[in-house]
């Protein structure tokens, strides 16, 4: 289709120096200026440049998965990415977690009045970026402006929607005792990468944030393995909660070994320093896989293929726990449990 | 990691757990109390405890600074957040603590509070520095470890008259907690005080050095080894006691050496007498009273004493009475002995002393080693 005929906004949006007003989010002339000569440029797709309200999409046949996430990292830009391409990762995964393949996203900015254009436009490139390599279109959006103070700079939230494959069923209420666990990476990258440039935390690593889409990943695993049980990304509470949440929803208990998880060296000494324990930090390219004891070796074989697996292992196996314990064989040859997150992770002092 | 590994080492620790087995004799007791939390904290973490024979018990002592501070203290800290003009610096795991009310630093920040997280006393006063419009409160916790840099920040604003740093002192000193729990009431009700040696502090001991604990290890005939937080160094000194137990002998023994010698930090010890003093009395959560337990700001640096420059007052504040923190921090009960442990008394809300921080016996005990004892759990 022909693009739209440009209006006319007389001076355009000043890229370099401008900052976002109140008026960007009125819904007048600002904010269709903000989106022809900001958004559009970067995001552009059939669905965006009909300029409706709403897209209307033609869906394959199949099951359809949907999943929303709201992204207020701080900070914005961190080694490894930013706000904007990891809003589109976050989203990306919880739809690919079912199995799916994620075809469709809408996004939504709430900024802060007094945003510099230029970032905005560094993060609306880096959301585009990321969709085009995860093979998405971002089909509808919305931009709300605050008055200043009422947003950490700027808020994103994006949904999500894919399509299941008919054969596969994944879901965390689908894990046995016998079943093995895996991971598809080192752990806790993404945590330590955002909080190294925290206020008052400044320490200076190599370590990059591990965010990335996953989709891909998902796909060689289910075709590889159509039983597979689970899938799931541990994000915000690390390998540790989402371990006990599908403990929890599957009514099983778990049992992990020390030994077997893969924490990059970096990670682990930044880990040390700051009183924190990896299990629990954040990742944003990882994802856990369940699978019945059978498919172990060909579902590691099929993640270590690939480029976003190389380092995946097998951590552990699901038992029989009526208390939905999840244990841990430490590496000096004891045991703990490995609990929920409680609050927040707070450096310890001594 | 370098230097690290190293001291986790799961082939050396089958081993010494071989020969700690081959040592314990039958028929002896082997209560040994762990004083520092960081202590407790590695013996969960690392299931040190599993490598241990039925003989050897480990007591959690009260050597966690966050959980020892009394509520009263922790509601100072509060009202001074409250006033607008005041910046109040904490340390990390101090900000989920509740105070009355079950309000905690985090909830009064999540209210408008000016609280910042800090790493180090240093931090707050560089603060002070850039922000000479507002009032940079220091919340300083800790024992012997923390006191050092406390005390360092305290003199170098008094030496560059920063007008806006000030430190609410709530440092405390770890014999005087030791000899308590050896004199407690409840240890002489039992007739005997149920603990049979000491592994001491690390980091408290690389300041006040070894000869610090020799009074008491002659006087109420207690070993003590000090120890690493390692778990190698605690499964070492497990062994070195163990040993000190079969030979009758009650000695001071270092097996932290890479860091602790006999005079401890004289420099350090040097400056915390400069600008601090004893206290005639602190309150402790979960042991009460102790009287010479706490150091206070000189008179010569009042200036920087919050106390001193703002409108406060101390409040003692009970815990619930079904709380068993105190036994717990002496050693005559275990964590799963307290009515409230695992029912209304969690990491999430904690009661008492020992949940509140992830050093505490309790909250170490819930996190890490709660699989233990299914059977209490289930009735949870």
């Amino acid at each position: 289709m022909s693009a739209p005929a440009r209006r006319s906004f007389g001076h355009p949006i000043d890229l370099k120096r401008g900052v976002v007003e109140l008026a960007h989010g009125s819904g007048g002339r600002a904010m269709a200026q903000l989106i022809e000569e900001l958004f559009s440029p970067a995001l552009s797709n059939a669905w965006l440049d009909q300029g409706n309200d709403q897209a209307c999409i033609d869906l394959p046949s199949g099951r359809v998965a949907v999943s929303t996430d709201s992204f207020v990292v701080s900070p914005l830009f961190f080694p490894g990415g930013d706000i904007g391409s990891l809003a589109v990762h976050g989203t990306v995964n919880d739809v690919a977690m079912s199995g799916a393949r994620p075809l469709h996203l809408t996004a939504g900015f709430i900024i802060e009045a007094g945003f510099p254009l230029c970032d905005l436009k560094r993060i609306v490139e880096s959301m585009a970026r990321a969709a085009g390599a995860a093979a998405v279109t971002i089909v509808t959006g919305d931009t709300k402006v605050v008055e200043r103070g009422q947003a950490d700079g700027l808020f994103i939230n994006t949904t999500g929607l894919g399509i299941i494959p008919a054969n596969v069923t994944l879901s965390g209420d689908r894990a046995r005792p016998g079943d093995r666990i895996l991971v598809s990476g080192t752990l806790g990258d993404h945590g330590v990468a955002v909080m190294s440039l925290r206020g008052g935390l400044a320490f200076h690593t190599s370590i990059q944030s591990d965010s990335a889409p996953l989709h891909d990943l998902v796909r060689v695993m289910v075709e590889a393995v159509p039983g597979l049980r689970c899938l799931r990304d541990p994000t915000r509470g690390g390998l540790a909660t989402t371990l006990n949440e599908i403990a929890r929803q599957s009514g099983v208990g778990m049992c992990i070994r020390e030994t077997e998880l893969p924490i990059a060296a970096e990670v682990a000494a930044a880990c040390e320093l700051l009183g924190l324990d990896p299990l629990y930090v954040a990742n944003e390219g990882k994802l856990v896989a369940i699978c019945a004891a059978e498919d172990a070796a060909r579902l590691l074989g099929v993640m270590r293929a690939h480029p976003l697996g190389r380092r995946a292992a097998l951590i552990g196996e699901v038992e029989d726990d009526a208390h939905h314990f999840v244990r841990m064989q430490t590496a000096f040859g004891g045991n703990r449990v490995v609990d929920w997150l409680s609050g927040e992770q707070l450096p310890r002092i001594c | 990691m370098k230097y690290i590994d190293e001291f986790r080492d799961g082939k050396t620790a089958s081993r010494l757990a071989r020969r700690i087995r081959e040592a314990v004799q039958p028929g002896q007791r082997y209560h040994l109390m762990e004083f520092c939390g960081g202590h407790t904290h590695a013996i969960y973490r690392y299931g040190v405890q599993d490598l241990l024979p039925d003989e050897v018990r480990m007591i959690h002592g009260p050597g966690c600074p966050v959980c020892v501070l009394p509520i009263g203290r922790l509601d100072m800290a509060l009202a001074l957040a409250a006033r607008p003009d005041v910046i109040l610096c904490s340390y990390g795991d101090m900000l989920r603590v509740p105070g009355s009310g079950g309000k905690s630093l985090l909830k009064a920040r999540g209210q408008g509070s000016d609280i910042r997280m800090v790493y180090s006393a240093a931090d707050a006063l560089e603060l002070a520095r850039q922000q000479p419009d507002r009032e940079v409160v220091f919340f300083a916790i800790g024992f012997e470890t923390t006191t050092p840099p406390t005390a360092v920040a305290i003199r170098t604003a008094f030496a560059e008259g920063l007008a806006n740093f000030s430190v609410l002192c709530n440092h405390v000193l770890t014999p005087a907690a030791v000899v308590n729990i050896l004199d407690s009431p409840e240890a002489r009700e039992v007739g005997n005080v149920p603990i049979d040696g000491f592994l001491g502090p690390a980091h408290v001991s690389i300041v006040i050095g070894t000869e610090a604990y020799e009074r008491f290890a002659q006087g109420y005939h207690k070993p003590v080894v000090i120890s690493g937080f390692e778990p190698l160094d605690v499964m070492q000194s497990i062994l070195m006691l163990v040993e000190q137990i079969n030979d009758g002998r009650a000695e001071v023994e270092n097996q932290y050496i890479r860091a602790v010698t006999r005079r401890g930090n004289v420099k350090a010890q040097q400056i915390v007498a400069e600008v601090f003093e004893t206290r005639s009395e602190f309150e402790w959560r979960g042991l009460g009273v102790v009287p010479d337990s706490a150091l206070q700001i000189r008179e010569k640096f009042a200036a920087f004493d919050a106390e001193r420059r703002f409108p406060l007052l101390y409040v003692s504040v009970a815990d619930n009475r079904a709380c068993a923190c105190g036994s717990i921090l002496r050693g005559v009960a275990e964590p799963t002995d307290c009515k409230l442990f695992a029912r209304t008394c969690t990491p999430e809300s904690p009661m008492g002393s020992c949940m509140v921080s992830s050093e505490g016996a309790c909250a170490a005990y819930y996190q890490y080693g709660r699989f233990r004892n299914l059977a209490t759990l289930a009735k949870a």
